[in-house]
């Protein structure tokens, strides 16, 4: 075992596949000279070289299209977003040609694109977004959103030998900010797998990303109101683990989901359908939604404390949930 | 230009009438009532996907857009495949999946059209690049129109391209309209090729109903990318015949232009060069034809009698397992 920061995870497990399979390669903005705007990479282009490491032009779509292309030939293309806010350029390359390729004729389109996500960090409206909605309403992609090092890593490796598209959102709150042991040896955490974080009898709180922590921060707080909380940690988006979340909700009959995201149509609004649609004789309170308000995410320290859950919310969320 | 052997003319013969033959009879199903939702041809505009795909090796890669149902036929989908995917049947190309062209088979080397005209080039960057970064002399040939190469991916694909001198041959189908859009909306120069200067890309404009002329710039264009020297652009001028699609009855476009370009007609001019310049004789054309007739009948048979996908089949194949 070794202690690693999340950045640091994601670092290794891209070192690690790249040298495992030649296939592998990393385009994308600054990814190379510089090492990634987050220094994800730094060191890469020394070892591999300009071809698998490539800086491209600023042009998403041109090099997730790329990706796309390159991937259909048998490599295994990993994109950096330099901010998951500039995914949107590459909208129609994602939802039309990578998530559709393989259903509508067959061509497998094995690439990954991480994006670095979320707020906190004081970066205005473009550099702090949470897109995974966008992204959640197209069948073909898959969606992952660790929470630590250790499933940082290991998801990583899973995308990255997965034969579907997959969208790898890292939080950049989280970066330096968690650590974690982890396993030396390979291994990988299974797309398509939800984690409970914190064992509880009373709430289910169902999040993912850098909410978890917040949620895990609650948690503790809870326990000394008498309030029993279990944290279930999503981990992959889509596709949803209905099984964990069910059985959860089974187990403590209350749920809320927490997350950074904004309200109206996100992934809290899907988990409480399937919920209400599936669950409803285990209910014993109203599904609630713990989320950002619905506007852009703001700049100025108030707001933006303002805009993001915090662990207050949970607690006067959860203190209400446990009252039915 | 490199000499073009009898049997290469004769071939090049066949592709494009069983190209013209094939999009004739899916005009007539269409009419019938027989293909769903819509049908868009090729038709006065051949000679460019026959000659740019005829001109690539086995091993090659092809981007094709949806006026290339030559570039299609040539790369091996079969008559039948491509009768069974526009009556939506489970033996189409994409099992009832998808319509038209919008199919691709990588198998034999073709990628899947998106209908947002240009997705395709960067993807086709994306091809050249695994080329480039294994060592492989392949190429690969993408084609859109001229309305698409107003979209940004056009931009990026070309800058891109061009900067990592990748093995890439860019065509354009230029015919003047993109759907009811003539030239003098979408762009402000006289020829598309003029894009190309921009990327340090050397363009070119030819006849694009000349299948010669197709077939010489993309072997000159190939050869260039073979031999490490980056992307091409080529652009096809060509008049659109008839609507953008079937049920656009393209009263837009004025009547002399049409019957000007009526003249040029990839097909018949090609027949009239091969008869008259004694390459091959008019019987052999004749035999040719005939064989394509008879081609075309037991594809639309075939397709009629294949079963149609069960409802829930729908349900399969939206992720790789």
């Amino acid at each position: 075992m070794k202690e690693i920061s999340y950045i640091e995870a994601i670092s290794e497990a891209l070192m690690e596949e790249m040298e495992r399979d030649k296939n592998v390669f990393i385009l994308g903005e600054d990814v190379g000279v510089y090492g990634g705007a987050f220094r994800v990479t730094e060191g890469f282009y020394e070892k591999f070289g300009e071809w698998r490491v490539l800086d491209t032009p600023l042009s998403e779509s041109g090099f997730t299209g790329a990706a796309i292309g390159a991937a259909l030939m048998g490599m295994r293309p990993v994109v950096e977003m330099q901010f998951a806010d500039f995914i949107s350029c590459a909208f129609d390359q994602i939802v039309n040609v990578a998530a559709k390729n393989y259903y509508r004729w067959g061509g497998a389109t094995p690439i990954v694109i991480r994006a670095p996500f979320g707020g906190n960090v004081h970066g205005g409206s473009f550099h702090s977004q949470c897109p995974e909605a966008w992204f959640f309403h197209c069948p073909g992609l898959k969606i992952v959103a660790p929470s630590m090092p250790y499933d940082a890593k290991g998801l990583l490796k899973a995308a990255i030998r997965d034969d579907n598209p997959v969208i790898y959102l890292e939080h950049k709150y989280l970066y330096r900010r968690i650590k974690e042991n982890i396993p030396e040896d390979d291994f990988i955490v299974p797309i398509g797998k939800a984690d409970i974080k914190r064992e509880g009898r009373d709430i289910t709180i169902i999040t993912y990303g850098a909410m978890v922590h917040t949620a895990l921060e609650a948690a503790k707080l809870l326990e000394e109101k008498g309030i029993d909380m279990e944290v279930l940690d999503l981990r992959t988006l889509l596709p949803l683990d209905k099984e964990a979340i069910f059985s959860s909700v089974k187990k403590t009959n209350k749920a809320m989901i927490l997350h950074e995201a904004t309200k109206t149509g996100g992934i809290g609004a899907e988990v409480a359908s399937i919920i209400s649609e599936e669950m409803f004789d285990y209910l014993d309170g109203p599904i609630i939604r713990i989320t950002a308000p619905d506007t852009p995410v703001p700049y100025s320290p108030p707001m933006e404390e303002f805009y993001i859950p915090k662990v207050s919310d949970v607690i006067k969320a959860a203190e209400k949930l446990a009252a039915y | 230009m490199a000499e073009i052997s009898k049997d290469v003319m004769t071939d090049i013969y066949y592709w494009l009438k069983l190209t013209r033959t094939i999009e004739d009879r899916v005009t007539i199903l269409y009419r019938q009532g027989k293909i769903q939702g819509g049908a868009w041809t090729s038709h006065g505009m051949e000679a460019i996907s026959v000659g740019y795909a005829f001109a690539l090796d086995k091993d090659d890669i092809i981007c094709p857009y949806f006026r290339d149902m030559g570039a299609f036929l040539v790369r091996g989908v079969t008559p039948k495949r491509i009768f069974a995917q526009y009556l939506g049947r489970k033996t189409g190309v994409t099992g009832g999946k998808e319509g038209n062209v919008h199919v691709g088979d990588l198998s034999l080397g073709i990628i899947g059209f998106p209908s947002h005209l240009t997705d395709n080039y960067p993807v086709a960057t994306g091809v050249a690049l695994s080329f480039k970064m294994r060592g492989e002399k392949r190429v690969v040939a993408a084609c859109t129109g001229d309305g698409g190469t107003s979209r940004g991916d056009f931009h990026e694909a070309m800058n891109f391209a061009s900067v990592r001198k990748l093995p890439v041959v860019f065509f354009c189908n230029n015919n003047q309209y993109a759907y009811s859009t003539p030239l003098r909306f979408q762009m402000a120069i006289k020829d598309v090729s003029q894009r190309a200067i921009a990327y340090g890309i050397p363009g070119e404009t030819i006849d694009g109903n000349d299948i010669l002329s197709v077939y010489s710039a993309a072997k000159r264009a190939y050869q260039r990318a073979r031999d490490g020297e980056g992307p091409s652009f080529i652009e096809c001028k060509t008049m659109r015949m008839h609507g953008h699609s079937e049920f656009d009855a393209a009263k837009y476009v004025p009547k002399e232009l049409l019957e000007e370009w009526k003249k040029k007609d990839p097909v018949i001019n090609y027949e009239k060069y091969l008869t008259e310049k004694k390459i091959v004789t008019s019987e052999k054309l004749a035999e040719i034809d005939k064989r394509i007739k008879s081609e075309i009948e037991e594809a639309v048979e075939f397709a009629e009698k294949s079963p149609y996908p069960e409802g829930k089949d729908a349900l399969e194949g939206v992720y790789k397992v």
